[in-house]
């Protein structure tokens, strides 16, 4: 009875700290804290006390124990509603929307990190319930680094060469060099653009990244992370001044122009750089016969 | 749900009556005038103002 207690201790112990090193409170600051965090600290104690209940239920022939994890599955669908419909709701108060596509990626993380946590506290309390507590600590901290390498997407730097840009009025149409962007008709609003725009090119590496960067919900994510973190000159009535992106298609070059309250590009290349790619944009035609055939 | 609108011409403003029609048009007797309509429509729409280059700007909501 104690070993399987102290098991199952190791496991809820192991899987809510990995749910806790999961919650990445970075500029975003999302979840909110401390409401969101306490909400998801715990649901990530019910998931690692699922996890960490599994391994012992078994040994004791106590199967339908085992079916909860099942429950599990319907428990944080919920979640990732949650998630979604929340930043649905907050969309509205954005100057710069994170777009669909981001909100689903976001909404699906959090639903995929407590299963996460379940695997975690799993392998914690199966290996702590038959080679004893060190060992299933050791087995919880080999499964949450391993977790955090799998998991981690990749990020626009990876994918594309960011580099500054000069754009261009012809007439009231501005250009980051070759990329029509839009049509400002406002003298006054062309001449805000001048003093105060900064423009970059994204140039992708190949074919793959190419069609990542086509996808608008990852050039809204772009638009709404660079907004975050260098401020957008606009209010809510001056909807000129949304940063946007638009391609080449026939070179898959990506041109953004943007009026940053902070003006320092090399900061605003860092910000892009960083923005994570979506894993619904994220696409690999390389990995095809046609594909292949095609980028030749 | 909610249900938007988007991609909408809200109104035009031009210096040339006869090349507008089927929106509100706002006509200005000069082109300070009509920059002046448009940047106040502009704001109070929450539209973006485009030049189509012939004497007429028009007002979208993205």
């Amino acid at each position: 009875m104690g070993q399987e207690l102290s098991a199952i201790a190791c496991g809820v112990a192991a899987g809510t700290l990995a749910r806790y090193l999961m919650l990445r409170r970075d500029f975003r600051q999302y979840p909110s804290y401390p409401h969101a965090v306490a909400t998801h600290l715990a649901l990530g104690f019910v998931a690692a006390t699922m996890g960490a209940v599994a391994v012992p239920a078994i040994v004791a022939k106590e199967y339908t124990a085992v079916t909860f994890l099942a429950l599990a599955a319907t428990q944080f669908r919920e979640v990732r509603r949650m998630e979604r419909e929340m930043l649905q709701a907050l969309e509205h108060s954005e100057l710069v929307a994170r777009g669909k596509d981001f909100i689903e990626g976001i909404a699906r993380t959090f639903e995929a990190r407590n299963y996460l946590a379940i695997m975690i506290s799993l392998v914690t309390s199966g290996t702590a319930f038959f080679f004893g507590i060190a060992a299933g600590l050791g087995a919880g901290a080999v499964a949450l680094a391993l977790c955090k390498a799998l998991m981690r997407g990749k990020l626009v730097k990876d994918i594309a060469l960011v580099r500054p840009a000069e754009f261009n009025f012809r007439g009231p149409n501005v250009f980051v060099e070759d990329i029509q962007i839009m049509n400002l008709g406002l003298p006054e609003v062309r001449e805000v653009y001048t003093k105060r725009a900064r423009a970059l090119i994204l140039e992708p590496h190949n074919d793959a990244a190419r069609e990542i960067l086509a996808n608008v919900g990852q050039r809204q994510a772009i638009a709404h992370d660079a907004a975050a973190l260098l401020g957008v000159y606009r209010e809510v009535d001056t909807a000129e001044f949304t940063p946007l992106l638009r391609r080449n298609p026939d070179t898959g070059r990506v041109g953004m122009l943007i009026v940053p309250i902070e003006p320092d590009v090399k900061c605003l290349v860092t910000a892009v750089e960083n923005v994570p790619v979506l894993e619904s944009a994220a696409v690999n035609p390389l990995a095809s016969r046609a594909g292949r055939c095609a980028a030749d | 749900m909610e249900i938007s609108v988007t991609k909408l011409i809200l109104a035009a403003v031009t210096t040339c009556k006869e090349t507008v029609s089927g929106v509100p048009v706002f006509y200005a007797r000069n082109q300070d005038e009509q920059e002046w309509i448009t940047k106040t429509l502009s704001r109070v729409l929450e539209a973006v103002a485009h030049d189509l280059g012939n004497g007429t700007y028009i007002l979208v909501r993205h």
